[in-house]
């Protein structure tokens, strides 16, 4: 790619904002994804703090057992790259608002770990947001079977989705395939940020 | 006179709703949103959307860990 070109793409990635909901496997990847690709603005909500178990799939480390994840992981991305803003947003989504914090985002990444949670969250996001593409995820336990993992786009939802996984309360959540997902959803997230991109 | 809801055929019933069509499915997970011929239907949606015969509905729903 040309100079002149990757500059234009580098301020476009800058300038945009994406909104986080919730900083686990899902969450604490893709963000850190989207921060070292050059999003210029992250909003990431979560009240959890840091535990020893998270550590399997999620982007903390040992010593921030116990600190706040949101805190712990704009800690990492400022370590990681320079010139990203993080709000670190420590507040638990509330049914009935759980789109308001993200508002002004251009795209909202659902990351959040309980089904009804999930489900609740992407609905109100369709309805008090009409229109704002929110990117989601389902089916991240288990290992292997790369093959099923499947982007589907029903826009202004995209859900990246492994149909036949187990849930999280009978599968296990391990790094490989948690992380696969999340920086998928971060994939989509640059698509829609700067369009699809021209291959042969 | 049929639809195609997530792969299976089931039978058209004139004037059903997507309310009544997840209650005749028996679906209890909690439905995320159904896409019926690849328009999205939302949750507040349910009770007054209908469908025409020979419609492909997807019934969305996620699936717990994140």
């Amino acid at each position: 790619m040309k100079d002149a070109e990757k500059a234009k793409l580098e301020a476009r990635l800058h300038r945009a904002s994406v909104g986080i909901a919730g900083a686990g496997g899902l969450g604490s990847n893709a963000a850190v994804a989207l921060a070292r690709a050059g999003v210029g603005h992250l909003v990431i909500v979560d009240d959890d703090k840091v535990e020893k178990k998270n550590l399997t799939r999620q982007y903390y480390f040992l010593d921030q057992v116990g600190t706040l994840k949101v805190e712990a992981l704009k800690a990492n991305i400022e370590r990681a790259v320079e010139g990203v803003k993080v709000d670190a947003v420590a507040k638990r989504l509330v049914p009935g608002q759980m789109a308001a914090p993200f508002k002004g985002v251009d795209v909202v990444v659902e990351a959040l770990d309980n089904a009804e949670t999930k489900t609740r969250f992407v609905q109100e996001v369709l309805k008090d947001l009409p229109g704002k593409p929110v990117v989601a995820a389902s089916g991240v336990a288990g290992w292997g079977g790369c093959e099923r993992i499947e982007l589907k786009r029903f826009a202004p939802l995209h859900l990246v989705r492994d149909k036949r996984a187990k849930s999280s309360d009978e599968g296990v959540l391990l790094a490989p395939k948690v992380c696969t997902m999340a920086n998928m959803q971060a994939n989509v997230v640059l698509e829609i940020l700067l369009g699809a991109e021209h291959v042969d | 006179m049929s639809i195609d809801v997530n792969g299976e055929a089931i039978p058209y019933i004139k004037d059903e709703t997507i309310s009544e069509l997840l209650a005749r499915m028996n679906y209890v997970f909690p439905m995320l949103v159904v896409v019926v011929d690849g328009k999205i239907i939302q949750e507040t949606e349910f009770k007054s959307a209908k469908f025409e015969d020979g419609a492909k509905i997807e019934v969305i729903h996620l699936t717990s860990g994140g």
